[in-house]
């Protein structure tokens, strides 16, 4: 019971991005296409469940003085593996994606959750952990992607959907700034069927 | 002429909050009261300025292919050796000011080990990876591109922070409150920033 709600909650009432506003950085500068979204969203699931699972083994034999530089060594190990294996498989998408992969490193997600569960629980707890924040993470990375490139330029997926209609992409849509208020207004929506997450 | 262009763009139109969304954690968790996103912004700024020209240093004589000796590539250890730069670096400041001034220490508090996890910081060296040979050439220039994008970065958290002591007064609707208008705020003022866009010195 307790595993499933690891994987669960972050999907809605513990958003890592909505609710503990974490790992904003990286996510938004992906979210032109959908494409890149979701491999930056897989990238990110593999990271933190990795990382959660190699320090949550790694917790009881690291001095807590040098545990950050520890965590810094294997995010940074795991996101290396990603961006070669990114570069050998899928060059074009990890083009787009550019510095953002490397940034997987600095994104507080990986981090914050190593430090605020892994390093207390157990492996496979903390692995599910991983798995269920990054797929919360993706989460609204798909989401943010499906507007943008739905009202952008007409397409899902590279997918023609509306443009055919006559429908002319809306190019402040692919502008940075939509991506912050449409993260702004998944927000509103969120909060106002969850009333206990509201700030008085 | 060049110099002077690349630190108008590293502020203006490639700033770091506003067209590349870096360092919004600490941006939005921070920009409660403008005086600590003063600190925390100038902390930054001075992080970068030292950190960007040590990693293009590394970067042109131990990093990039043939730098070491015919036929060593070491670019992909890129990120594992600008991240514990950084690290490291902040790990210094934060053990100098603890020595020589307790009272700046004790100002800046939390902020000083969590700069070590700021995306901007991370973003402005693997962003000038990518720019070498194109508009950065020398290490003087990454000093600029260093210091742009920090004081890019500071002007945004200070004038969010401004704003968002007035909004206090405001009547925002409840389920907007705190991180949700952050982000349409920040949002408006990208694009009203965007206005610096295609200046050419």
């Amino acid at each position: 019971m307790k595993l499933n709600s690891n994987l669960t909650a972050p999907l809605g009432g513990n958003n890592p991005v909505i609710v503990q506003i974490l790992g904003i950085c990286s996510a938004l500068a992906v979210t032109v296409k959908l494409e890149p979204a979701v491999v930056m969203g897989l990238s990110v699931i593999f990271v933190t469940a990795f990382s959660n699972l190699v320090m949550s083994l790694l917790r009881n034999g690291i001095p807590s003085r040098i545990r950050i530089i520890v965590q810094l060594v294997v995010i940074a190990t795991l996101v290396i593996l990603v961006d070669q294996v990114l570069r050998a498989f899928a060059y074009d998408v990890s083009k787009q994606l550019s510095v953002y992969v490397g940034l997987i490193i600095t994104n507080c997600i990986v981090m914050g959750r190593v430090e605020a569960y892994a390093l207390g629980h157990k492996p496979w707890e903390s692995f599910l952990d991983g798995v269920g924040n990054g797929l919360g993470y993706a989460m609204i990375l798909v989401i943010v992607a499906f507007f943008r490139e739905l009202f952008g330029s007409g397409t899902l997926f590279g997918i023609d959907i509306i443009a055919r209609f006559g429908y002319v992409g809306n190019s402040l849509m692919l502008f940075p700034p939509m991506a912050l208020i449409i993260v702004g207004c998944i927000i509103w929506v969120h909060r106002s069927f969850n009333k206990d997450l509201q700030e008085k | 002429m060049e110099t002077l262009n690349l630190f108008i763009r590293s502020i203006f139109i490639d700033n770091m909050v506003f067209a590349f969304f870096f360092g919004m954690c600490s941006y939005i968790a921070v920009s409660k009261s403008v005086k600590t996103a003063i600190g925390l912004g100038a902390a930054v700024t001075f992080v970068m300025v030292m950190t960007v020209p040590l990693n293009y240093l590394l970067n042109q004589y131990v990093l990039s292919p043939d730098a070491l000796g015919e036929g060593i590539d070491l670019s992909f250890l890129s990120f594992i050796i600008f991240i514990a730069v950084i690290a490291a670096f902040v790990q210094l400041v934060e053990m100098v000011v603890e020595k020589f001034s307790p009272t700046l220490y004790n100002q800046l508090g939390i902020f000083l080990p969590l700069i070590a996890v700021n995306c901007a910081i991370m973003g402005g060296s693997l962003f000038m990876q990518q720019k070498v040979g194109e508009s950065i050439m020398n290490v003087g220039d990454s000093v600029v591109y260093g210091l742009g994008s920090g004081l890019g970065w500071w002007l945004a958290i200070v004038m969010m922070a401004a704003i968002r002591e007035k909004i206090t007064y405001s009547h925002v609707p409840a389920a907007l409150k705190g991180p949700g208008i952050a982000f349409i705020i920040t949002g408006l003022m990208g694009i009203a920033f965007m206005i610096f866009t295609g200046i050419q010195l």
